[in-house]
């Protein structure tokens, strides 16, 4: 359970410093009158998309760890057998990362106000995150003609697990996408478009972050740095 | 509004009023049934839990039937039984207690409390509704598969709960974790919302120290919810490619039915992890509401300013960290790293200081306090004892020693329905004694209310009192029927009859409260917009019941915390939150 205490402890942090500057140790019995005199405390001038979108990824972050967490400790019993990663998969993340690429160049051609570049960029990630799920399935072929069968081994188990769980939530992100895409097409204004293409770049890179971590994982290269820092520590 | 001299407003930013893009309703369909006023959809949470409550109840009273007068009920096998308690423990904890606090006095209290609209996302809110329906249809349905439900315990422990053997193992279990399932799904969309809602929905003047306790305590549990359901998420699914895909994650090698089982190397080790992670703070997402909403009968009912607010808030937000680092506190006798139990013991333990200190914020905000017995203080008084009762006995379990022997007696049932059965369910109780006016716009019936409150609180004491006893006893927990145990002596049988029809009284009891409800709705003496003369903004709409939208022309203005009752010198014994100060108010004006 080390993987989740320390995301825990990451939002933990995350949330006691937003709390230290909320003023939570103001006297409110004694602060009666209008809202200027007294400073913080008030609500965040944030779109609420944005500040929900925060709070859903930091949902999606604590899904992911836990499933690290049970792969580690799974890992450690005596039947496990780690599989092959195809070279595919590292064909897939070249792509996942070009269209988070994309999607941040739509992103600063949105605040540039340059709308046929955002709806480019917005196209090319559409369209390499879309490749990036073809690769995945094709990944998963490849290791089920290869003999890897789902319920042979925890290792292939939590593999296609995994995989699938990033796959769906990338899945969900080409949902808004998508809608986003549409609004470009039909020529919305850029200052409305801005805010969705934002979120979209946030999550995109979100997912691409917990795919590298869960590739340094699925690869074995995560179990390679705990030892080191383990024999550092000892 | 109150009259304010418009050169007092000019630093203060517009009042915003279209900053949420109401969906106006068009039709009857899209006003009160797919509705996105979180009003409308508070009230179909809250109807759908308390409908789900109702099941759960009559399998309490099937189980204390068996338990009372073993033998005399042949329609209640060993599987049936296991069943009933699978049930009644999930849907009590899960789809009665969570979804009636977050979903239900969420979505109602918290735009109301905070001064906002409706909630940030109404759609996601609306979906919200819908899918934990769905949630407890499947639930419902799992009745009527081949097999029934799953008898797996609620809290599905591996490998027992997907073996052949254990009832409900064809689909009861398969349909319990899907519905957990989408239950997670729908808890999600509604939690964004009363998150972000809090963070950035606030009127002005609203900072987060003059925040009701309430909207502190659902706030909290939402954020402990959030983080802490995946945990269930991963293990649901886990388990479910367990049984559907033949995976191992959980399933140990085993012969089962005198043959060696497909599965090989797993740990149900894993699954218990994975579950009390989510398991422990479930308990807090249950009792920080019922905390928050407590402090705020008291102190209102008491016509005193809550003691401690500070210390209040600090409670909260440390109890609510504080969950996530005891969870193996329930895992004592799984055999698991005796140096861990020593420090789950520790952190147990600490999680008491915060949790005292709320008690005795309580007691003394009643202290001296303008005590009005109404039917919310008697319940918020009920909830003080019950808790203190089970948060003791707490302390006796959160001790490795002391919980080996009674792990799996009566002792554990007792002690945390005490705490986190009976408790919220108090404040579950005195919450709708308190909010229904604004709710429905009439009073509840008060002798009926009366009659509720003490045959259910009298009663829940008989029942779960004398329980502690018989766990010190060694009487097991989850048995069908003890039969001629040696150690269990025959007046512990009379005391199971008698707890079985205190049980079958306070069923009763229920009764006659949702018979008020429904009565009071109609008949009910018209409450007018404050009836209990409170501070907070919830009760200073300018209609009742709210108007979609809640508000007027324009957001309230807050000047003070949720607190001032009996401010001396002030001419009324409260002073509503978005009262102008005296010094604001030009003379002849009100009050």
């Amino acid at each position: 359970m080390t993987a989740i205490v320390l995301f825990m402890a990451g939002i933990a942090a995350i949330a006691g410093w937003w709390l230290s500057q909320q003023r939570l140790a103001a006297k409110p019995w004694l602060e009666e009158g209008v809202v200027g005199d007294f400073p913080g405390g008030s609500s965040m001038s944030l779109p609420a998309a944005k500040i929900g979108l925060g709070v859903f990824l930091a949902v999606v972050g604590s899904l992911f760890a836990l499933f690290i967490s049970a792969y580690s400790m799974r890992m450690q019993l005596i039947d496990w057998r780690s599989l092959p990663v195809p070279g595919l998969v590292w064909f897939n993340t070249g792509v996942l990362i070009v269209s988070s690429g994309a999607l941040q160049w739509a992103q600063v051609s949105a605040h540039r106000g340059d709308s046929e570049n955002v709806l480019t960029g917005l196209l090319a990630s559409g369209v390499s995150a879309v490749v990036f799920l073809i690769g995945q399935l094709l990944v998963w072929q490849q290791l089920n003609t290869g003999g890897y069968f789902l319920a042979a081994n925890p290792a292939n188990a939590f593999f296609y697990l995994i995989t699938s769980v990033h796959g769906l939530h990338l899945l969900g992100g080409l949902v808004a996408l998508s809608r986003t895409i549409v609004k470009a097409w039909r020529g919305v204004e850029i200052s409305r478009l801005r805010l969705s293409v934002e979120l979209c770049t946030m999550y995109w890179h979100f997912l691409l972050l917990v795919w590298l971590i869960l590739l340094a994982l699925l690869t074995g290269w995560a179990d390679d740095f705990v030892t080191i820092c383990r024999q550092l520590l000892t | 509004m109150v009259d304010v001299p418009s050169d007092v407003l000019a630093g203060i930013p517009p009042a915003e009023v279209g900053e949420v893009d109401l969906y106006h309703p068009r039709s009857w369909w899209t006003r009160y049934v797919f509705s996105q006023d979180a009003k409308v959809i508070a009230v179909q949470y809250a109807i759908t839990a308390m409908a789900i409550g109702m099941v759960a109840l009559v399998l309490s009273w099937l189980m204390r039937l068996q338990l009372g007068f073993p033998g005399t009920f042949s329609f209640i096998d060993p599987s049936q039984y296991l069943q009933f308690i699978t049930m009644h423990g999930m849907i009590m904890v899960i789809y009665l207690l969570t979804a009636l606090f977050l979903g239900g006095f969420g979505n109602y209290l918290i735009p109301l409390m905070v001064g906002a609209r409706d909630m940030v996302f109404p759609y996601a809110n609306m979906l919200s509704y819908w899918i934990y329906l769905l949630a407890v249809l499947v639930l419902v349905a799992t009745f009527f598969v081949p097999g029934g439900p799953t008898g797996a315990g609620w809290t599905l422990y591996p490998p027992q709960a997907i073996l052949s053997g254990s009832p409900g193992q064809e689909a009861g279990i398969i349909m319990m974790l899907l519905s957990l399932i989408l239950f997670i799904i729908g808890f999600t969309m509604g939690g964004l919302n009363y998150v972000v809602t809090v963070l950035q929905g606030r009127t002005r003047g609203m900072t987060l120290m003059r925040l009701p306790l309430t909207v502190w305590g659902i706030f909290t549990a939402t954020v402990m919810a959030l983080l802490a359901f995946p945990a269930l998420f991963v293990a649901s699914v886990m388990m479910l490619f367990d049984r559907l895909l033949g995976t191992s994650f959980f399933m140990p090698t085993l012969v089962e039915m005198g043959q060696l089982g497909k599965y090989g190397g797993g740990s149900p080790l894993l699954f218990q992890h994975l579950f009390w992670f989510f398991g422990h703070p479930e308990v807090y997402i249950v009792a920080l509401p019922a905390f928050g909403i407590v402090s705020d009968l008291i102190s209102t009912h008491a016509r005193k300013n809550i003691f401690g607010y500070r210390m209040m808030v600090w409670a909260i937000v440390g109890i609510g960290a504080m969950s996530f680092v005891v969870w193996a506190h329930h895992m004592y006798v799984s055999g698991m790293n005796p140096k861990f139990g020593f420090f789950f013991a520790t952190t147990t333990l600490i999680i008491a200081i915060p949790t005292a200190i709320k008690v005795y914020n309580w007691i003394l905000t009643l202290w001296r306090g303008d005590i009005h017995l109404t039917i919310p203080m008697l319940f918020a008084l009920a909830f003080i004892i019950t808790f203190v009762n089970g948060g003791l006995t707490g302390l006796f379990l959160g001790n490795v020693v002391v919980d080996v022997p009674l792990s799996d007696t009566m002792f554990v049932v007792a002690h945390f329905h005490m705490v986190m059965g009976v408790a919220p369910i108090m404040v579950v109780f005195g919450a709708i004694y308190h909010w229904y006016p604004k709710v429905t716009g009439r009073m509840l019936n008060e002798t009926l209310g009366r009659f509720h409150f003490w045959v259910t609180f009298l009663g829940a004491y008989a029942i779960f009192f004398p329980m502690h006893y018989l766990g010190l006893l060694g009487v097991p927990r989850r048995y069908h029927d003890i039969g001629g145990t040696a150690f269990v002596p025959a007046s512990a049988h009379d005391l199971n009859a008698f707890m079985s029809i205190a049980a079958l009284i306070v069923g009763f009891a229920q009764l006659v409260f949702v018979f008020n409800m429904i009565w009071s709705l109609f008949k009910g003496k018209e409450a007018g917009g404050n009836p209990w003369n409170a501070t907070t903004l919830e009760w200073q709409t300018p209609q009742t019941p709210p108007a979609h939208g809640n508000w007027g022309k324009e957001l309230p203005v807050v000047y003070r915390w949720a607190y001032d009752y009996s401010v001396p010198g002030a001419a009324r014994d409260f002073i509503p939150q978005n009262e102008p100060p005296a010094s604001l108010t030009p003379k002849g004006a009100h009050p």
